[in-house]
Parts: structure tokens; sequence; C-alpha cells
């Protein structure tokens, strides 16, 4: 595995020291105020992204993981979702902390984000060349013209066809994938250091799918972004990110570069994932699953909360909570036979 | 969108020839003596009679009269009462006052209306939102004429001046636009809270806008397209006058000349009005289907 670089761009603070990573998530706790009790969503997540770098946040729906990134973006609905413990430092500073303007002004020029469906989280109502050059215009003072031809040549990067000519078209006269690349122009116009794509192909079919992906992935290059990919698709991720995160029940459970995952994963719940995955040269047989089903956020499973969907599970798995330990320094992974696992063949 | 509008008008044609003739056949050729009880405790003279039902045709066959009638509403002629005075004139000056009114009442409950939905659609189960909801409801139980008379007494306004000035016209529109006004808060106020959590409110955020703008553009424009529907089909509706609001305060409205009309049997007086009334209101209907296409890019005409 020596081939694998490991990305790191400090970024230096006042006093000229390095500050850590360009985001940081650090320790986060988030919980749901519901009806029928609270729902412990997020439970000590801890993650980073520098410039230039792709995570990839895996896991089901409701392991936390845009619940994470909402509330980095501040977007978190309170009620019923409120941040018990925890910080997201951005260059430095935290996120949680800060004065709301000054936060505010964090979003679209520090962190942005694309979000999962386009055709609702665009404004039905306005034009797409109204929304984009809405930031020009209200972030940077422009004005309109200047707004919107701005907003063209954003929607040119993103490979629409006649960009000046659909800045008058509604979003939806637009198609799924050209939706979506309208989104990720919005996105982008502040110039963003960290971009969070939140499912940015889930509501795409195939082939659009991947178009998309290599324009993040083109986009990610050409600006040094951080980018932190959420996703449920194994096959997404892996041309694309450096690092994964792999989420269950609010936690991290194993975190990897991306070839050391793949090729040896090293947490029963990845393995189980990677399992799962239709393979060629199983054609025909029945695919396989992962038995059960995610856990109710209200009753986390005692101990190792994947105990009673894993395969190794053992009786300390029902009592006591694994640790994220490291592994070769480099990688994470939260289990009881994490160095087993790690050092096998 | 124009071949839309074109349709929608001739469709009209045929609405206002039904709606008209139904409303004239009940006024002229339903059987009874338009002329009893004009000539105070006796009979009126057979000349008066005859003179009169030759004046307004009454012997020829009823669709000649009907068609006569059409005629006469196509070249501006509205035709005479009884005593002889032009129905035009009587409707030219009792026209601009109801429209004034009705103004003033869509105005408020625009205003107000709008105002109070936004604050409470915003922060849901507060005192403001009980309170809100609380005066809504009164407003929309308590009838029209117990608040007139209230507000008569309580501001000391007896009466508008004949020629209705906009100032004298602010309580009055106040009254008249009160139920409507209740009903447009707790529309305004649903449209608020179910459009506030919605994705592109949450994109608004994301996008690091003001939270000022970020109501009062995105959220509250998709907000608006029922509250706008609703406030364009009110006004046409209180366009035809306020029998109530206008008697309360002596307003020399349509409505009150409707009232009077039909008080004294002068057919002529209240088929014209209704007449009128058909067809303000067949335009004010086609003009908020047109404007729906405006508010949502989303709606297709055809």
């Amino acid at each position: 595995m020596s081939d694998i670089k490991v990305k790191t761009a400090p970024v230096l603070g006042v006093d000229g020291r390095s500050a850590g990573h360009l985001l940081e998530v650090d320790n986060l706790h988030v919980e749901f105020r519901t009806r029928d009790g609270i729902a412990k969503v997020i439970n000590g997540v801890s993650y980073h992204v520098d410039a230039g770098e792709t995570l990839a946040v895996l896991g089901e729906s409701g392991s936390g993981k845009s619940v994470t990134a909402q509330t980095i973006m501040g977007i978190l609905d309170t009620p019923p979702g409120f941040v018990t413990d925890g910080a997201i430092r951005f260059r430095g500073k935290d996120l949680l902390t800060m004065g709301k303007d000054e936060r505010r002004l964090v979003r679209g020029e520090g962190i942005a984000m694309v979000f999962q469906d386009a055709l609702s989280a665009l404004n039905p109502v306005f034009t797409v060349g109204f929304q984009i050059a809405e930031l020009f215009r209200k972030r940077r003072g422009m004005s309109r013209a200047d707004g919107y031809k701005r907003a063209a040549e954003l929607l040119d990067l993103v490979k629409i066809p006649a960009a000046s000519a659909r800045l008058r078209d509604y979003p939806h006269q637009f198609s799924g994938g050209m939706r979506q690349r309208v989104m990720i122009a919005m996105a982008l116009a502040l110039d963003p250091e960290v971009l969070i794509a939140d499912e940015p192909t889930t509501a795409l079919d195939v082939t659009v799918q991947a178009q998309i992906m290599d324009l993040l992935a083109e986009i990610r290059r050409d600006r040094n972004m951080g980018m932190i990919l959420i996703t449920h698709d194994l096959g997404v991720v892996a041309d694309v990110a450096d690092r994964i995160a792999v989420m269950y029940a609010g936690r991290i459970v194993e975190q990897a570069d991306v070839h050391a995952l793949y090729g040896k994963p090293c947490h029963p719940y990845t393995l189980a994932l990677l399992d799962s995955l239709p393979r060629l040269d199983l054609k025909g047989q029945e695919l396989n699953t992962i038995k059960g089903l995610p856990p109710n956020l209200l009753r986390i499973p005692s101990g190792c909360a994947f105990h009673p969907r894993c395969t190794m599970a053992r009786d300390i798995c029902l009592t006591q909570r694994p640790a994220l330990v490291e592994l070769g320094g480099v990688r994470s992974s939260a289990c009881h036979f994490a160095e087993e696992l790690y050092g096998r063949e | 969108m124009g071949r839309y509008a074109l349709r929608r008008l001739l469709q009209a044609i045929p609405v206002f020839i039904g709606t008209t003739f139904l409303i004239w056949f009940l006024v002229w050729g339903l059987p009874g003596d338009p002329f009893a009880g004009r000539c105070g405790e006796k009979a009126c003279p057979p000349a008066y009679v005859n003179y009169m039902t030759e004046k307004f045709g009454l012997n020829d066959p009823l669709p000649l009269q009907y068609l006569n009638y059409l005629k006469n509403l196509a070249t501006g002629n509205f035709g005479q009462t009884f005593n002889g005075l032009e129905i035009g004139d009587l409707l030219a000056q009792a026209f601009p006052i109801s429209m004034k009114l009705a103004v003033v009442a869509v105005l408020a409950e625009a205003l107000i209306g709008i105002t109070a939905g936004v604050l409470t659609g915003l922060r849901r189960g507060s005192f403001l939102d009980n309170l809100v909801l609380v005066s809504t409801l009164v407003l929309i139980a308590v009838p029209i004429f117990v608040i007139g008379i209230v507000a008569r007494y309580a501001f000391g306004l007896a009466s508008v001046s004949p020629e209705a000035p906009w100032t004298e016209l602010i309580i009055p529109g106040l009254i008249l636009g009160s139920g409507s006004l209740a009903y447009i808060t707790r529309l305004t106020r649903v449209n608020i809270v179910e459009n506030r959590r919605a994705d592109y409110v949450r994109t608004a955020v994301a996008k690091g806008l003001a939270p000022g703008r970020v109501t009062g553009v995105h959220l509250l424009r998709n907000s608006m397209i029922p509250v706008v529907t609703w406030l364009g089909l009110d006004l046409g509706a209180l366009m035809g006058g306020a029998i109530v609001t206008e008697g309360i305060f002596n307003i020399r409205g349509i409505g009150g000349l409707l009232f009077g009309a039909i008080a004294r049997r002068e057919s002529g007086i209240v088929v014209s009005i209704v007449a009128i009334l058909v067809l303000v209101y067949l335009i004010v209907n086609l003009l908020v289907d047109l404007l729906y296409g405006v508010l949502d890019p989303r709606i297709r005409y055809e």
C-alpha cells in the first residue's frame, strides 16, 4: 500500500502555526427530540477534509450522514434537531459557536452544498438565472446584468448547452441531469473551499450519474476544493473518493483510504456492504444482503449497534461498545475484532 | 396564453347570455302586474298602464323583449326606470363608489392579512399565533352587521358623505373586508408553515442569503400563489357592492341601489346591475386564471 498518497494541506492559523484541517468535524453529537422520545442521530462523529481532497461518507439511510452535513451547513431543522456536543471547525474556527451573521457568510463562500433532489431544492417559481445571479447580487453586490453574466459563465462551466439562453428557464424546464448541473453551478458561484455533495446522483439515471460524478471530480481538481461526498452507493465512491468514512447508527465505524477499504475492509459492516454489491461473476445467483434492518435510533442496540445484524457477533458485542481504533496509522475501525480483520490475509 | 385567453373570452359569451336571460326572465317574464301599487292607494288609471306597457314593450312576445333588451345593452343603453330616470346615470354614480370600497377592503385584507399570516406562520404556537387565531375566529364567526354597527358607534361614524372620499371609506372598507381578512390570514399562515421547511427554502439558507431575503423572496413568493388568487376573486365579488356595509354607513354604492331597486320593484335596474356583475365576475375570473400562470410558471395553458 505504498502507492497511496495521503494528501494533507495544512491550513495556517493567524499565528502561523498549523491550525489543523480545512474542515474538521470533532466529536459531533446531534439528537432529534421527537414526540416518541429522543433519537440519537449523531453520536460522536469526527472527520475532516482538506483542500483538494474528496472524503466519501458512506452509509444506509438513517446512518446520520446527511444530518452531519446539514449540521455543518447550519441548515439542521431545529426543532427537532439539536446539537448536544462537539465542534465543527472551518479554518480553525468553530462554526457552532460563531455569531449568526459570521456563520451565514461562511455558507456559499466557505462551504457550499449540492442537494440530492435538484427539482425540489431549486425554487420552482424563479428562473435559474435569477437563482444563480442572486448570489452575486446579494453576496458580491454586483448589478443585475453582471450577476446574470456570471450566472451564464457558470452554466457554461457545468457544460449546459446554450447557457445564456437557458438563464430564463425555470427549473422544471430542465432534464434531471441538467437540473443537477444547475445545482452544482449554484454551489460553485462564490468559489467555495469545501463542497458538500449530498447524494448528488441518487435521483438520476445511471448514465447521467456517471457524467455528474465526472463533472464534480473535474471541478474539484481544477479548483483544489475539499469535497465531502455523501452517498450510499459504493460504486460511485470508488472512482472519485480519496478517503472513505463508513457510518452506522450515527457513528463512524470505519475510516480508511479508498484502496485500503475496498482491498481489505476491517469492519464487518463494510465487509457486508461490499459483499452485497452485484458482481458479474456471480450472475444468476441471489444477491447477498445484510440481514435485518437499520437500527431504530430511538432504541439503539446496546454495545456495538451493529451486533444484531453482524455475522461475527459474540457476547462482548452485546455489552461493550467498540472504540474507533487506529490500524496501521491511516485507517481506523470500530470493531472488537478489528485487529483480527486487519491481520488477515 | 393568448389563445387560451381568447378561448375563455369566447366561452364567456354564452355564459353571459345565459345568466342575463335567466335574471331577465325572473324579473320581467314572471306573472304579476309591474304597475300594481304604483299609484298610491288607488289602482293606476288605464291610460297610465297603457302608456307604460307601450313604453316598455310589455305586449311583445318574451323572446323579442329580451332581444330588444340585449340590443339596447350592446349600445350602452340601459333604459329608464319607471319614473323616467336614466339607469345608466344611476349606475355611473354608484359603481365608482362601490369600486373604491372594494379596493379599500382588498388592500386591507392583503396588507393586514398577509402580514399577520407570515408572522404567525413563522412563529407557530407562539402567543401572537394564538392571539391571531382567536381574533380570526371571532371575525369569521361574528356577522358583519354586528361588527359594522359596533364600529359605527365606536368610531362615531354615522354616514359617509355622498362623494365617498377615500379617507371616509377606510373604516367601512375594513369592516367589509374583515371576514376575508381573517381568511387570508389563515390561508397565508398555512402556506408559510407548509413551505418554510421546503427544500428550496433550505437551499436559500445554504446559499448564505440574509434571513429577510429567504423569507421575503423565496418563502413568500411560493406561499402567495393561493392567497393572491383568493384576493383577486374577492375583489370581483366585492365590486358587486355590499348591501349590509353600504346600508350601515349610508354609502351610495351598487349594493344600496340594488337593494332599493328590489324593494321598489325597479326591474330595469335589477337586471342591469346583475348583467354588469356577471360581466365583472367573468372578467375577474379570467384574469385570476391568467395570473395563476404568472405566479406559478409550472402551470401551462392548453
